[in-house]
């Protein structure tokens, strides 16, 4: 399986993706943003960081560089596209994704571990995982996900809503919404469920001497499902 | 000719600087305040002459990058 990694200037995990989905088997390539065509590949990743110093809105710049017209066009062929973080942040700035990542609700930089609940399997991304419960980091300071009433039921008409943010039982109340995020959501899906979008790292929980191994539970089922 | 574009958060949309904002004024005394929105503003220089024109572009570069139109209303003002 192949994949690519973009890099935009401004970016701070796309090495960290990169080791993730080396370590589970994935043939990685990182591409610069200034590059228009993507190579070949099963999924292109927009990582986390901070584009363009997060100047004007989280993303916006990133999503107008000259390798995006090519991921835009990949994703509307139905290619996997997934975005972490800033990576979410610029799939929205796209137009690829609905809504849009405001300010944190207590207008605080949150850097620690949450638990998300994964229960729409029915797509390539979350297929065949056999828990719905999973620890992983988040580290944002815009990622109080927003959109219009209209987009919120069509998101949920369309079974969009990939990842919530909850406890370590899966109860995704107001109390464990770390940003402000509406219905506590952590990540959406486009409709064709292609995209993806989320806040939290996966990519940071692949080491157990690091902070958990959650996110190996991700990547080692992802390639599975694109075999 | 200099094209300035106002960029003002939609009123549903949350904004919490300008909370605390408000918070802060009426802290320094300044009791009559109802609310605080915060905004972003542009002034673009354009090389057209033609004012509808001028602002027809900046209207397009509102629309396509300096505002998001989910959360964000913008007005045009031409300066000079």
């Amino acid at each position: 399986m192949k994949s690519s990694v973009i890099t935009f200037p401004g970016s701070n995990c796309d090495r960290d993706m990169d080791v993730a989905l080396n370590k589970f088997g994935f043939k990685n390539k990182m591409v610069w943003h200034n590059d228009h065509e993507l190579p070949k590949s099963d999924l292109v990743v927009l990582p986390g960081g901070f584009s363009y110093g997060d100047y004007l809105r989280c993303g916006s710049m990133a999503s107008k560089s000259k390798i995006m017209h090519s991921v835009i066009n990949f994703a509307k062929s139905g290619g996997l596209v997934m975005g972490i973080c800033n990576g979410f942040q610029i799939l929205v700035e796209s137009g690829l994704l609905p809504g849009v990542l405001l300010r944190n609700r207590y207008l605080e930089f949150i850097c620690k571990n949450v638990y998300v609940k994964i229960d729409n399997k029915q797509n390539p991304y979350f297929k065949n995982l056999d828990k719905e419960v999973f620890e992983f980091h988040i580290a944002h300071n815009e990622g109080n996900y927003f959109c219009t009433k209209d987009q919120l039921k069509e998101i949920e008409a369309n079974n969009q809503v990939a990842v919530y943010y909850c406890n370590d039982e899966g109860k995704t109340e107001d109390l464990f919404n770390p940003n402000g995020s509406i219905k506590n959501i952590a990540g959406i899906f486009n409709k064709e469920k292609n995209v993806l979008g989320m806040m939290p790292h996966p990519e940071r929980m692949i080491d157990q001497s690091l902070s958990g191994e959650d996110g190996s539970l991700f990547f080692k089922n992802l390639i599975n499902n694109l075999k | 000719m200099i094209v300035s574009a106002i960029i003002t958060l939609k009123k549903d949309v949350l904004d919490p600087q300008g909370k605390v904002i408000h918070q802060t004024l009426e802290g320094m005394g300044f009791k009559d305040v109802n609310e605080v929105r915060q905004g972003k503003y542009f002034e673009i220089d354009v090389n057209e002459n033609d004012p509808t024109k001028a602002k027809g572009i900046v209207e397009d570069m509102c629309k396509k990058l300096l505002a998001n139109l989910v959360i964000e209303n913008y007005k045009i003002i031409e300066t000079q």
